[in-house]
């Protein structure tokens, strides 16, 4: 076994992983109750995912890794901005949190929010 | 704290040819040179809008702070896609959602970019808004509901690298 077998099959392990947790991912869009929570298993799952299928095509393809690294870099920057974007504008368009929930301190800092720009 | 514009100027042209250098991952002189050069133009067009610091960036401190703190988030990113999965495929789904508030000290735009990024991809949090000094964060697990000891609990650890890289 030389040097590029071993990359390759680590590679190959490391997409797997990747294939496994977007997986998850999808599973936690499916089964959690509201929008932010499946935002939370979303974002994660889809970050780690991307990350391990990219990397692991790099491996396999040592001639890529340095663009491959560059591209999951800049998933693991762009991720959370994106997912940030969601939830703030859903929760601006009114769709309420899970009845569960246990606490919200957001909905009283817009509305006080609210008032204060009312009254300029 | 700004620094002058020679330095601002010099390290976005680093920068710039740094990812020139990886994307054609060639090194033929041709491509080189060209780099060098685009990266100069283009450097002298963006080099106001790209940092504050310059050259302090490159500050053996920051870059130290930097190198250490790429496996501790790596391990946290790691660690939040374990728990995603033991909450989606317990039976039970143990989850009690909630939006807390937490409070920072970092003062510069781009370490509380940072650290709301850092905070979304660890375990069971995430930035839904950020006011000035105030951070509105999803927690899938609410423990606490007190902004100081929620501030320490969600971002304490890497608030103490985003001062040291980014501020």
């Amino acid at each position: 076994m030389n040097f590029y077998t071993v990359l390759e099959y680590i590679g190959m392990f490391l997409v797997f992983v990747g294939a496994l947790f977007l997986f998850l991912g999808a599973l936690g869009i499916f089964r959690l109750p509201d929008v932010y929570n499946r935002l939370q298993a979303g974002t994660k799952a889809t970050t780690l995912g991307a990350f391990g299928a990219i990397i692991g095509i790099g491996l396999m393809r040592p001639e890529w890794l340095p663009k491959a690294i560059l591209i999951a870099v800049f998933i693991l920057m762009t991720n959370p901005i994106s997912s940030h974007a969601l939830a703030r504008a859903s929760y601006r368009r009114g769709i309420k949190l899970w009845d569960r929930s246990v606490v919200d301190r957001y909905g009283p800092y817009l509305r006080e929010k609210e008032e204060k720009e009312g009254k300029r | 704290m700004t620094a002058g514009n020679v330095s601002k100027y010099v390290y976005t042209a680093i920068i710039l040819f740094l990812l020139w250098i990886v994307l054609t991952s060639t090194f033929f002189w041709e491509e080189i040179l060209a780099g060098l050069v685009l990266s100069a133009m283009v450097a002298a067009m963006g080099y106001s809008l790209f940092t504050d610091k310059g050259l302090g960036n490159f500050s053996p401190k920051r870059l130290a702070y930097f190198l250490v703190y790429i496996p501790v988030f790596l391990w946290d990113v790691i660690k939040a896609n374990l728990d995603v999965a033991y909450r989606v495929l317990s039976p039970k789904m143990p989850i009690k959602p909630g939006i807390v508030e937490i409070h920072t000290d970092l003062k510069s735009d781009i370490a509380k970019l940072g650290l709301a990024n850092s905070i979304t991809l660890t375990p069971g949090t995430l930035t839904l808004d950020i006011d000035d000094d105030r951070l509105f964060i999803h927690w899938i697990y609410v423990r606490t509901t007190d902004i100081k000891e929620a501030s320490e609990e969600i971002g304490g650890k890497f608030e103490r690298y985003m001062k040291v890289i980014f501020e």
